[in-house]
């Protein structure tokens, strides 16, 4: 790594063994005033995106307005087609029979706010990525099994190849790593 | 040798149990003070939600070898063989259905729905046990469903696979299928929405697709971990692309958290709608029997408890054959029985207030269907029925019964036949003698309806077969969450328990214990 010293960077990653490991480097890192940086975990840590300063509540919004949109659509489809496209009088019953419309405007609430929560949730994820840099260090392959990273990004204002390297290290991680673009 | 695994046992029931300096154990301990008195199980049994002692590249190692680098090749293979045995007999008898007409089933006026209507409905039950452990259950916080999540929803999406097969063949013209479905066309015509029968398929469909969604984003971090340990190069390829290049970003975690939670209380009221709904295609009806405002709620614990009683028939022989007795303990198939007992009565007293409203109404039709139901023509099977859902289960109250596996898994079996005598209790009987004296009939299945029916049993092994084989079947993400969380509550980092010392007569206490931090 160290004679590679020309090639673009993405950032610097630092290995830890536990999640409390990690939330406390995140936190420091914070203090020192990092911003642009980022934690992976085999599994969702709690108090992570808090101690990364990450707030999003963009996923349940959009969630919300799906089910909106799912249940005032289906509802409409059924009067239009019950009413206006298709009106067949069934042993007199009223067209407009809204109890009947119940269960399908429920289904089309479901449907359509589960699909565009999944959706909103895949792209605002950024996925699918077929590259993503920090797959570049080996050590990476255990960020899904057992072991926790810190990547602290290039982009971000404070970064400085040594000084952030040395930050790290100061942190007692298993081991620290630079990240290729 | 016994007393030493009974030491075992009873050390790590001790813990579960939380005499030890378990502090605020919520959701994951039964209530301090309250320790169930031991029962002896075998060496290998546990009644804690996970074996103490796992940790986080234990978990991932031990689920991923099972698919990356698996042993069970003699004994999978020897049962795929069957199953698609028996899935070409399904295919068989679709292939003659759909060539023939459905005149090839035994069903004709009056009784014009018989095994197809009675298996959709009951995989159709079974699948909802899957949802309501994945959905349900974790919003209340019920850890123990981690381990059995994942094949518990895969069970929901093969069983709901299985039953959308049945309507469309009932259909008798399966090129119109797409007339039920509100599609724009030359025509003109548009579905008759103010039937329960088009609900259904709004209901089953949407049921399908948000539970396979809900099934692939639990997947997409297991995936990744695969896609991670896998060495083979193509099994890499196909495992990263279905990742979608997941890394297990803390911003990527803080959303797929959030749509998680938000698809499980989604799915919460959509497994109840669901069920709900299949009700109405009898309960709206006016046949006796089948017009029943208790149809919704007692339908819906029918399937729950039918689902359970099938994730136990898949669990017992799944964690034997994969050896996950830690991961899916002895605890977990107890409260499995627990809520087949609990869903168990509240089925039995669907059919005892069945009984009584026959009674109360007063009315003609209504006495004359009770009446027909016991010593009719098919009287046999309402006392079946009786045996398999009222009487069976009862032996899940004594817990020397609920932790004995083959008793288990014979109650499970039981309760499956019965549910289906349940629908056809429900559907035939009610059917068969209604008003009109001069048009009742009998029902009788032809080869070609067990077939199907047979055959659809096929279809679903074959395919948890293959799910068990290439998709990890058990959560290895929530089991690593899991395994931090049960850290913490048992004291500090990972603990295991020293094997206590017994004190003469076997019996163990919570002072006996003493932590001891597991070897990095």
């Amino acid at each position: 790594m160290e004679t590679n010293k020309q090639s673009p960077l993405y950032g610097i990653l630092a290995e830890f063994e536990t999640p409390e490991q990690l939330l406390d480097a995140a936190a420091q890192a914070r203090d020192a005033g990092y911003k642009q940086m980022d934690a992976y975990a085999p599994f969702p840590v709690e108090g992570m995106s808090e101690a990364l300063g990450f707030r999003d509540k963009r996923v349940p919004l959009l969630t919300l307005i799906g089910g909106f949109c799912g249940g005032i659509g289906g509802f409409t489809l059924l009067w239009w087609c019950t009413t206006i496209a298709y009106p067949i009088n069934i042993a007199g019953r009223p067209l407009f029979g809204w109890p009947h419309f119940i269960a399908i405007t429920f289904e089309c609430t479901v449907l359509i706010s589960a699909l565009t929560g999944t959706l909103s949730m895949l792209i605002l994820n950024g996925l699918p990525m077929p590259y993503h840099p920090v797959f570049n260090v080996p050590a990476f392959a255990r960020a899904s099994s057992d072991r926790f990273f810190l990547c602290i990004e290039e982009k971000d204002a404070k970064f400085n190849r040594e000084e952030t390297m040395k930050f790290l290290q100061g942190l007692s991680p298993l081991g620290v790593s630079e990240v290729e673009r | 040798m016994a007393k030493k695994a009974r030491a075992i046992n009873a050390s790590a029931q001790a813990a579960s149990a939380g005499t030890l300096t378990a502090p605020g154990g919520t959701g994951i301990v039964p209530a301090p003070g309250h320790a169930a008195p031991p029962v002896p199980v075998g060496d290998e049994e546990t009644f804690a939600i996970i074996e103490p002692g796992h940790t986080y590249g234990s978990i991932s190692q031990k689920i991923s070898e099972i698919i990356l680098h698996g042993n069970l090749w003699t004994g999978w293979l020897v049962g795929l063989a069957m199953t698609v045995s028996l899935l070409l007999l399904m295919l068989t008898a679709l292939s003659m259905v759909i060539l023939q007409g459905v005149g090839m089933w035994g069903i004709n006026i009056p009784v014009g729905w018989g095994f197809d209507i009675i298996s959709f409905v009951w995989w159709i039950g079974i699948g909802h046990a899957g949802t309501l452990i994945s959905a349900i259950l974790l919003l209340f916080h019920q850890n123990w469903r981690t381990s059995i999540n994942r094949f518990a929803e895969a069970m929901t999406i093969f069983a709901v696979m299985c039953a959308g097969m049945y309507p469309l063949l009932h259909l008798g013209r399966h090129q119109y299928a797409y007339w039920m479905f509100p599609v724009p066309n030359t025509m003109q015509l548009w579905p008759q929405f103010r039937s329960p029968l088009i609900w259904d398929v709004f209901a089953v469909s949407t049921y399908f697709t948000v539970s396979a969604t809900f099934w692939y984003v639990g997947l997409i971090p297991d995936l990744a971990t695969l896609r991670d340990r896998a060495t083979n190069r193509f099994a890499k390829i196909i495992y990263g692309v279905f990742a979608l290049g997941w890394r297990g970003s803390a911003k990527h975690w803080h959303r797929y958290t959030a749509i998680y939670l938000l698809l499980a209380a989604i799915s919460t009221p959509l497994v109840l709608s669901v069920h709900s709904v299949i009700s109405f295609d009898f309960s709206v009806g006016i046949v006796p029997g089948w017009h029943s405002t208790i149809f919704p709620p007692y339908f819906v614990a029918g399937a729950i408890f039918a689902g359970f009683a099938f994730v136990l028939i898949l669990a017992i022989p799944m964690r034997a054959l994969c050896n996950l007795r830690d991961v899916i303990t002895m605890k977990h198939l107890e409260n499995c029985g627990k809520v087949m007992l609990a869903t168990g009565m509240v089925v039995f007293y669907g059919y005892l207030m069945e009984l009584f409203m026959g009674y109360f109404s007063r009315n003609t039709y209504e006495q004359y269907m009770t009446t027909n139901r016991m010593v009719g023509p098919y009287g046999p099977s309402y006392w079946a029925l009786f045996f398999c859902n009222g009487f069976a289960p009862q032996i899940l109250w004594f817990r020397k019964m609920r932790t004995n596996i083959p008793c288990l898994f014979i109650v499970s079996l039981i309760v499956s036949v019965g549910m289906f005598l349940e629908r056809f209790v429900i559907i035939v009987v009610s059917l068969h003698r209604d008003y009109l004296p001069a048009a009742w009939g009998m029902y009788y299945p032809t080869f070609w309806d067990w077939a199907q029916f047979i055959g659809s049993i096929g279809l679903f092994s074959t395919l948890f077969l293959l799910f068990v084989r290439v998709l990890p079947s058990i959560s290895m993400a929530e089991v690593r969450e899991l395994v931090h969380h049960e850290g913490h509550t048992a004291g500090a980092g990972e603990v295991a328990y020293e094997e206590a010392e017994t004190s003469g007569d076997g019996q163990t206490t919570g002072s006996n214990l003493k932590p001891r931090p597991a070897q990095a």
